[in-house]
């Protein structure tokens, strides 16, 4: 895995060195985003739909400890093993206890994007435990050793003819063929072959049902049924915010997720494992990892309604001229920058600054989270807290006293523009960040406010 | 007589004086009372997007003295109004504060809420396309979003239909960011930089003469964009297309 090395900025300026791969990039997600629109508008209720997804994950986080404890009832009642984990080391613990017991070395596992954030392919590859990832785009960056750069399109900043060398080298495909669905195929046989040798799944949970003590696992490719269907051991990873109340309030989710996250309007598979079938154990591992902290946050509580459909990654024009890695965090984008403070403060420090606040995230989050108003806020703690430079600080602090002063403001305004227009050289050198791909603009002769006592004050 | 103070934000005041010109101009020949009190600055905009929004304190006070008697206030940037609608505070006179974010207006909001503009005097014989800047567009709603399901509307669009021999253009993506983002612009050089090329290219894909907008600040980012790559097509602020009773607008 790529360890954190550099800021935002300088691992989207190494992205951006390559133009015309960030063309594309951001191409292809703008089209994902065209697609969503397109399904978004097929519903004329569809505003209505976010509304009340809002509120009842609103609802869930408000009353989050008892539908906790309503669901691990039922869950047992069905036969599903329950399991707690406080952070993200207990929850790969439990996993691999639940491997040893079975003497357990090899696992195929569908997309979970609470396993990225614990870590859990390296903690188990430590101990000694080989997991296949079993959706394509995971596969694929797996092979590549490589974290995923989208929570939904873990793969989409790779094209075709590199999937197709890395398929040469590792599944043996002849070296040149980069037809997809000849890649596909490939994958498919070698895949197949782990699903029918290995005894464990594990997958994530889309939404667990506290009602009914069920879960709720949506892919496109049917990788999770795979696994679940054909194992002895299925082990099922949630954070605790995953959860919904009752049944019925599933149809306002699954509309959403799809639609917002690809423009499908639902997902292939939206599998229901309520319990295990005869002679299976089924686990369900139920993970806090500083959720409960960020709960307590008020201004930031409402991130914690996320249904990890990406959209506002797709939407973002930030992350699609960056790429998903240049956030080094498991989630990415807009939505990743404001849980990533949240679990560490110092290494995360970067990320809400990496957005111009434009707002197009929260206008397409389907529960409506206010992501880029929580990147302000994030800005003002992060601030607070101290992980600014302290040349950034004291920079703010001159700008702050001469733009309250009234006569500090004239007087360095027109020096300023004096200078620019005597010796351009002071700004336009290599030391201005707008000057390098820029051009300064023209200081005019008079302000307006010079203009204005001029010609209008008598 | 509609008494309007005129607040101009401090980049506009220091490098685009004919946008503050243009939008008294205009806003006179519309019939307001215009004031322009002339100790004010900045909004604390550039503190605040950085996350110093408590170094604001002075510039907010200094704000609310300055303001605190207008039926309205209008500004020509979408941008510093929104941040005084949604940050201005006042330890001193918080209710002045609170009348003051209430009371501030964007220029074409100004125009087609407040006065109902239905007719101008204008002409901008020119192909012209409109960047819809995002706090502006998002953050005061004028316009509808493309990310939302809603009925169309533009309240710039509206304004600039007014106008005589204006073509606007329809772009590719009609309401992607810059790239400007106030701080943004340096401490994400890159990103900055590339969204900013990429918005300017839809517009020299349709062919424009000129890119008008509501917020001189992203105009600012994509007029250095255009002139280091040596481009023909020139940035325009809204008030002066608006303004402009000769063929060509002044420089």
């Amino acid at each position: 895995m790529n360890q954190r090395i550099k800021d935002h900025p300088d691992l989207a300026e190494k992205f951006n060195a390559d133009e015309a791969r960030v063309n594309w990039h951001d191409e292809t997600l703008w089209w994902i985003r065209q697609k969503r629109d397109k399904a978004a508008w097929l519903l004329p209720e569809w505003e209505q739909l976010r509304e009340t997804a809002s509120l009842i994950k609103h609802n869930v986080l408000s009353n989050l400890s008892e539908y906790l404890l309503q669901f691990e009832q039922k869950a047992r009642e069905n036969g599903i093993v329950v399991h707690w984990a406080a952070d993200g080391d207990e929850h790969n613990r439990i996993v691999h206890s639940i491997l040893k017991q079975h003497g357990i070395t090899q696992i195929v596992k569908s997309k979970s994007m609470l396993t990225e954030e614990c870590h859990l392919n390296h903690y188990l590859a430590d101990n000694g435990v080989d997991v296949v990832d079993t959706d394509l785009g995971e596969r694929i960056v797996q092979l590549a050793k490589e974290p995923p750069s989208h929570i939904v399109l873990p793969c989409i900043h790779w094209k075709k003819e590199e999937i197709g060398e890395l398929f040469h080298e590792h599944l043996g495909t002849p070296k040149g063929n980069a037809d997809p669905q000849f890649l596909t195929h490939a994958a498919r046989l070698s895949l197949r072959k782990n699903f029918l040798e290995r005894k464990v799944a594990l997958t994530g949970v889309n939404f667990a049902v506290a009602e009914t003590g069920e879960f709720v696992v949506c892919t496109n490719e049917g990788n999770a049924d795979m696994g679940a269907h054909l194992s002895d051991v299925h082990i099922a990873c949630m954070g605790i915010e995953k959860l919904i109340p009752q049944r019925k309030h599933l149809g306002v989710f699954l509309r959403l997720l799809t639609r917002s996250a690809t423009g499908q309007p639902i997902t292939t598979y939206s599998s229901h494992f309520a319990k295990p079938r005869k002679g299976q154990e089924m686990h369900i591992v139920l993970v806090d990892n500083g959720r409960s902290a960020h709960l307590g946050k008020e201004s930031f509580r409402n991130a914690l309604k996320c249904i990890r459909c990406g959209a506002c990654m797709n939407t973002c024009p930030v992350y699609r001229r960056s790429g998903g890695h240049s956030y080094h965090n498991a989630v990415a984008g807009p939505i990743g920058s404001i849980l990533a403070p949240n679990f560490d403060m110092r290494a995360n420090a970067d990320l809400p600054f990496a957005s111009t606040l434009c707002g197009s995230c929260s206008n397409v989050c389907p529960v409506k989270i206010d992501i880029h108003n929580q990147l302000y806020q994030w800005r003002q703690v992060l601030v607070k807290e101290g992980f600014t430079p302290r040349a950034k600080t004291a920079a703010m602090k001159a700008m702050a006293v001469t733009l309250a002063n009234p006569g500090m403001y004239k007087i360095a305004g027109k020096m300023g523009r004096i200078a620019m227009r005597a010796v351009p050289g002071l700004v336009n050198n290599k030391f201005n960040p707008w000057y390098n791909q820029r051009e300064m603009p023209v200081p005019p002769k008079e302000s307006f406010k010079e203009w204005y006592q001029k010609n209008r004050k008598s | 007589m509609t008494r309007v103070g005129l607040f101009i934000p401090c980049y506009v005041d220091q490098f685009y004086p004919q946008v503050g010109i243009a939008t008294l101009q205009l806003l006179e020949k519309l019939g307001c009372e215009v004031f322009f009190p002339m100790q004010q600055t900045c909004c604390g905009q550039p503190m605040a997007n950085s996350g110093y929004e408590h170094l604001g304190a002075g510039c907010n006070e200094n704000f609310v003295k300055d303001f605190a008697s207008f039926d309205y206030i209008v500004c020509p940037s979408g941008s510093c109004t929104l941040h005084v609608k949604d940050h201005l505070h006042s330890a001193r006179d918080e209710h002045a504060a609170s009348q003051i974010r209430s009371r501030i207006y964007e220029l074409s909001e100004f125009l087609t809420d407040v006065l109902k503009v239905e007719q101008l005097e204008a002409r901008f014989p020119y192909r012209v396309g409109l960047h819809q800047s995002c706090h502006g567009q998002r953050g005061l709603m004028m316009s509808q979003m493309t990310e939302l399901v809603a009925a169309p509307f533009s309240k710039p669009v509206q304004l600039l239909k007014l106008v005589e021999g204006l073509e606007l253009v329809a772009l590719n993506r009609k309401d992607e960011c810059c790239g400007f983002g106030g701080t943004f612009c340096v401490t994400e050089e890159a990103v900055s930089v590339k969204m900013g090329k990429d918005r300017v290219a839809d517009h020299e894909q349709q062919g424009v003469a000129y890119i008008a907008g509501a917020d001189m600040s992203c105009l600012m980012h994509m007029e250095g964009i255009l002139r280091r790559k040596g481009s023909a097509v020139k940035v325009i602020h809204i008030a002066e297309i608006l303004n402009s009773v000769i063929d060509e607008p002044a420089n």
